[in-house]
């Protein structure tokens, strides 16, 4: 399982870095969402993996070798919110770009 | 009144005057001019109240709490010395403000004037009163602020400008080094508090730190009170209003750097260090400052100079180490208070009478301006040190102190020459300021004809002259005791016995003086029409510390646009590639030195099962499909990187996530929403413009962005391996996992977590979230799109081509036609979302769900009606206020973090209590839900905020398009 996600990570962070690093602000935006799953999952996975046990706790005395860590899945849960508010708001600008400077290029204009 | 009370008002006054005259009306000069002497009058009757006290040897103390881990506190301490200086700022402050009231014209802003002049008054009241040295340094960084706003309050003038930078440069560099130096007396002493550190005089002088501790507090003294080689901030501030001049760099702020030197003296002075730094400077600022006053043409930088000088000869009194020259220090920083401001401030009203400041240029005003003439010409004759007035008797003492200057060193003859040739010097350039403006024959070529100032502009210099010579002529009776607590407070059991009589006797002191009147006037006989030609000061005016200054501050401009140029890039690409190597470089050298571990944890590994196995196989084409078609095939990557997503939401259901779950597939379909909304604005870009062959440097390029992608991507999975491999769990989570019943009242654990143990963290990103709602919809308020995309979709064309060629068909029938199903599916949808929301919401703090999932759930639920039938028709019917949405969340959320307040806890503690309703069984009643609920309207806000701010932008461009009839557009 280990291996799988870690292997996953590696390739959604290389899509990632590679779009960022392209010339075309749509590029970067996918790139931006491909690099936000990478860290959200490898924050989670900060956590380690255990199926079958989310942290919902009964009343009493809580053996907590049975739950899922819940510190990174808050870290994780407001990150994925804040990641939608960062895309909305590049969206915006690049389309606020797009209008003024005539192009799709990341430095507003095009390469000489 | 009790005596906490008593400290306060001097020092919080000035700052609530501050604050109520920046409300003022531009106009307003008289009430912020009333409004700025009661606040300065209440601090003086303050300061009288607390006289017995302060008279009785004892000090005053108010403390409060700041930083206690780190034993700063806010204390206000008033020994007799601060109270004298706090007199001084406090009632010269009343003086000015009444002589400014008159000075400063109808059309310029005057309240702002005021305000910086009393929040001046209360950051120096500040650095006076301060017990705690980081709050003195506080304070002293405010002065120059302040200072710097004062100096360039006519802000359309270049010299006032330029004066300002300067002052502010040189100012608040001393302040930096200040802080620097109380920082290292505060780690010899271990405590900010000033009685500890007043207390330790040995401990300091013996420690190792002393010199570093000595030089960069010296470097803020002598900075602030305008000392070679800093002194030449100090005459380009004339460029100040004259009220400020008098104020801030006559009687107050100049001073500061003195009061510190007095402050510290217990602790810092008697080492041959001190003597020969603090000796030399004042030396040296003392026979510069007056040299080149002599030749200054301009009233107020005679003025400057002269000042600078007396600085240097306080400074110098101060480097002698002894006790009286101590308490001849502090008699002349009084003194030089009260003849300096009443100068500047008569200087004040020649320019403002007569139009012009040039020495050459004025003559004879005596005739036209007696009572100015009178007063300037007594308080002049008190800065040359003429007998039976103030300025005589500290001369005197400072002329005593020079010849008693300590034996073995190898200038103690130089230092009683010295000090008459700078009281020559004193006496030659009061003598020319008083000769040149009000002897003569009357100037014709004034600007203006001169007359008597008003009445009330006249009495503040009526009173400070008064005081000039009532101190002069009967010391005993006024000065003395003011005085002699004042020494007392610093010197303690130390203070020597000095005597204030007018008359000691002939002695060598006395023929001092009498050979410094005479020669200075014989000089202004013998070589005044020759320094009236003077350009510049002979000899030394060649050497200029401002040109110095400015030619320092080019290089360094110059030296970071060349910097810039050297390191910095242009190019957005360069820039990321180089974060992203550095990131990874970051990565490798922490495994190079501390390894992965893999060794010494017990590696514990699971089996990959199938399913996962083949899920991610799907995620991790989708993510190289996505990076492969970004450019050209938008849409086909926004659902390909969907893909990732969805995979990445499985992983958390198959891990124990739901809450993450949950939001994940939420946040995923508005992520979607937003990114096609945003497609319909961004012009295509096809295969077809793409150049047919790339060239080398191209590829070259990408050859090394794959392998800067690879080798992060490769870097993440082998740190993310090697932490998932080794055993898990910690004090902090199981504390949480332990905790959540008891403590917060709910059985999900990361909702707890969320609202109540972390929910001041909460808070703040759920601010971070409105701010970018509203920014996003400020952004889009003026929003041009790009040509290429303006008018109709290319779609709608083809739609509307399609309804024309049949008869009977209506223009956008075909939209309708392919819509109706989704729409009456999305319609109905409304009421079932809405109904998830509020079971998410409500089951949120025991069970999968909470607040951020259910805003975004019935955020889903409203953008789906617009996309059913558009943004009008929606809006027609059902009118969202995402704003009101947005504060109330925000609102609500912080009123439950301070409801706390009332019952005496901490910001944020939560309450809870479980209760039973009918028909829903046991619910969590917590102040926590509560907190929830506000997140959750946040989010619902922001979120419907953005989409519908750009799904907006349809209908705008529609109506730019079609004025009369727009036909509705689906979004």
């Amino acid at each position: 399982m280990e291996i799988i996600l870690a292997i996953g990570i590696g390739i959604l962070t290389a899509s990632g870095v590679w779009l960022l690093l392209r010339p075309r602000t749509f590029q970067v935006i996918i790139g931006l969402g491909l690099l936000g799953y990478a860290v959200n999952l490898f924050i989670f996975a900060m956590g380690r993996l255990k199926a079958g046990a989310p942290p919902l706790v009964h009343p009493g005395k809580v053996d907590t070798s049975a739950y899922a860590d819940p510190v990174p899945q808050a870290l994780v849960l407001t990150a994925i919110v804040i990641s939608f508010a960062l895309t909305a708001l590049y969206l915006v600008v690049l389309l606020t770009a797009r209008g003024i400077t005539g192009t799709d290029h990341v430095d507003g204009h095009e390469a000489e | 009144m009790n005596q906490a009370l008593l400290l306060l008002i001097p020092f919080a006054t000035p700052f609530i005057a501050a604050i109520a005259a920046s409300f003022l009306p531009t106009k307003a000069r008289n009430a912020a001019a009333t409004l700025a002497s009661a606040a300065s009058l209440i601090g003086v009757i303050a300061l009288l109240c607390l006289y017995p006290v302060i008279a009785s040897g004892q000090v005053a103390r108010f403390a409060v709490e700041w930083l206690p881990t780190l034993d700063i506190a806010f204390r206000l301490r008033l020994d007799g010395f601060a109270w004298l200086f706090a007199l001084i700022v406090q009632a010269i402050g009343a003086l000015v403000v009444l002589y400014a009231r008159y000075y400063m014209s109808p059309e310029d802003p005057v309240p702002r004037f005021f305000s910086f002049l009393m929040a001046f008054m209360g950051a120096m009241t500040g650095v006076v009163m301060s017990g705690d040295m980081i709050q003195l340094v506080l304070f002293w960084e405010l002065t120059s602020f302040f200072s710097f706003l004062l100096i360039g309050y006519w802000n359309h003038s270049e010299s006032a400008q330029n004066g300002a930078r300067m002052a502010l440069t040189v100012t608040a560099l001393g302040g930096l080094c200040l802080l620097a130096g109380v920082v290292v007396l505060g780690r010899i002493v271990g405590s900010f508090d000033m009685d500890v550190v007043l207390a330790s005089a040995d401990l300091v002088k013996n420690s190792p730190l002393y010199l570093p501790a000595l030089c960069l507090i010296l470097m803020g003294a002598l900075t602030k009170s305008a000392q070679f080689p800093f002194h030449f901030w100090l005459p380009r501030a004339m460029a100040a209003p004259t009220p400020v001049s008098a104020y801030l760099h006559s009687a107050t702020m100049v001073k500061a750097g003195v009061f510190l030197l007095v402050r510290f003296w217990p602790v810092l002075a008697g080492t041959p260090e001190w003597g020969y730094i603090v000796g030399g400077a004042g030396m040296f600022t003392l026979l510069f400052g007056a040299w080149t006053a002599v030749f200054q043409n301009d009233l107020k930088g005679l003025l400057a100079y002269s000042t600078i000088s007396h600085l240097g000869l306080i400074t110098l009194l101060l480097g002698m180490g002894t006790p009286l020259a101590l308490v001849a220090a502090i008699f002349h920083i009084v003194n030089h208070a009260t003849f300096k401001a009443s100068l500047f401030m008569a200087a004040g009203v020649i320019d403002h009478e007569t139009g012009t400041r040039d020495l050459r240029k004025l003559s004879g005003l005596r005739k036209t301006m007696p009572y100015t003439a009178a007063l300037a010409i007594v308080a002049a004759a008190a800065m040359a040190g003429v007998p039976l007035l103030n300025g005589f008797l500290s001369k005197e003492m400072f002329l005593a102190e020079a010849l008693q200057a300590p034996e073995g060193r190898d200038f103690s003859l130089m230092v009683p020459i010295l000090a008459t040739v700078a009281s020559a010097l004193s006496v030659l350039y009061s003598v020319r300021f008083i000769h040149q403006v009000f002897f003569g024959p009357p100037a014709t070529d004034l600007p203006k004809s001169p007359h008597e100032p008003p009445r009330w502009m006249r009495f503040p210099i009526e009173l400070l002259v008064l005081i000039c010579v009532v101190v002069g002529t009967i010391p005993a009776l006024t000065i003395a005791p003011v005085l002699g607590f004042a020494v007392k407070s610093v010197l303690g059991d130390a203070t020597p016995y000095y005597s204030l009589s007018i008359w000691h006797g002939f002695n060598l002191p006395l023929l001092m003086s009498f050979i410094a009147l005479i020669g200075g006037t014989t000089a202004y006989v013998l070589f005044g029409k020759r320094i009236n030609r003077a350009d510049k000061a002979w000899i030394v005016g060649r050497f200029s510390g401002a040109r110095a200054f400015e030619r320092a501050m080019r290089w360094l401009n110059i030296s970071a646009e060349w910097m810039v140029l050297q390191l910095g890039s242009k190019k957005q690409q360069w820039r990321i590639r180089v974060l992203v190597i550095a990131a990874i470089l970051a990565g490798l050298v922490a495994a190079g030195f501390g390894g992965l571990g893999m060794k010494e944890a017990g590696i514990t590994i699971q089996r990959p099962g199938i399913g996962f196995t083949l899920i991610w196989i799907v995620a991790s084409v989708c993510a190289l499909a996505a990076a492969w078609q970004a450019k050209y095939h938008r849409l086909a990557a926004v659902i390909l990187m969907a893909g990732c997503g969805v995979v990445s939401a499985l992983t958390f259901v198959w891990f124990s996530a739901p809450d993450l779950a949950v939001t994940q597939i939420l946040v995923e379909i508005v992520t979607g929403v937003l990114l096609l909304l945003g497609l319909r604005w961004l012009p295509k870009r096809s295969v077809a413009m793409a150049p047919s062959k790339t060239d080398f440097a191209s590829r070259r390029r990408r050859a090394m962005d794959i392998a800067i992608a690879t080798l992060a991507g490769l870097g993440m999975a082998v740190m993310a391996f090697a932490v998932m491999t080794r055993p898990g769990g910690s004090h902090l989570s199981s504390f949480l996992l332990e905790e959540s019943y008891p403590r917060g009242g709910g059985r999900n654990v990361v909702n707890v977590l969320l609202v109540d143990f972390r929910a001041f963290d909460t808070l703040g990103e759920i601010t971070v979230l409105g701010i970018v709602a509203l920014t996003i919809w400020a952004l889009l308020r003026r929003f041009r799109p790009a040509e290429e995309s303006r008018g109709i979709t290319e779609q709608r064309r083809v739609q509307d081509r399609h309804d024309k060629q049949h008869e009977q068909r209506q223009s956008g029938d075909t939209l309708r036609e392919t819509m109706l199903i989704p729409s009456v599916v999305m319609k109905w949808t409304f009421p079932f979302i809405i109904l998830l929301a509020l079971h998410l919401f409500l089951r949120g703090h025991d069970l999968p769900g909470g607040g951020f999932a259910a805003g975004v759930a019935m955020s889903v639920a409203f953008i789906l009606q617009y996309m059913a039938e558009g943004a009008r028709w929606v809006e027609e019917r059902l009118r969202i206020r995402p704003l009101y949405w947005i504060g109330g969340g925000l609102l609500i959320t912080t009123l439950t973090g301070m409801a706390s307040w009332l019952f005496n806890y901490p910001f944020l503690t939560t309450y809870f209590q479980y209760g039973s309703l009918p028909w829903v069984e046991k619910v969590p009643l917590a102040t926590a839900v509560i907190f929830d609920l506000g997140v959750a309207l946040l989010v619902v806000g922001a979120t419907v905020l953005m989409l519908t701010a750009i799904a907006h932008q349809s209908l705008r461009t529609a109506r730019e398009i079609e004025p009369v009839k727009a036909p509705e557009e689906g979004v």
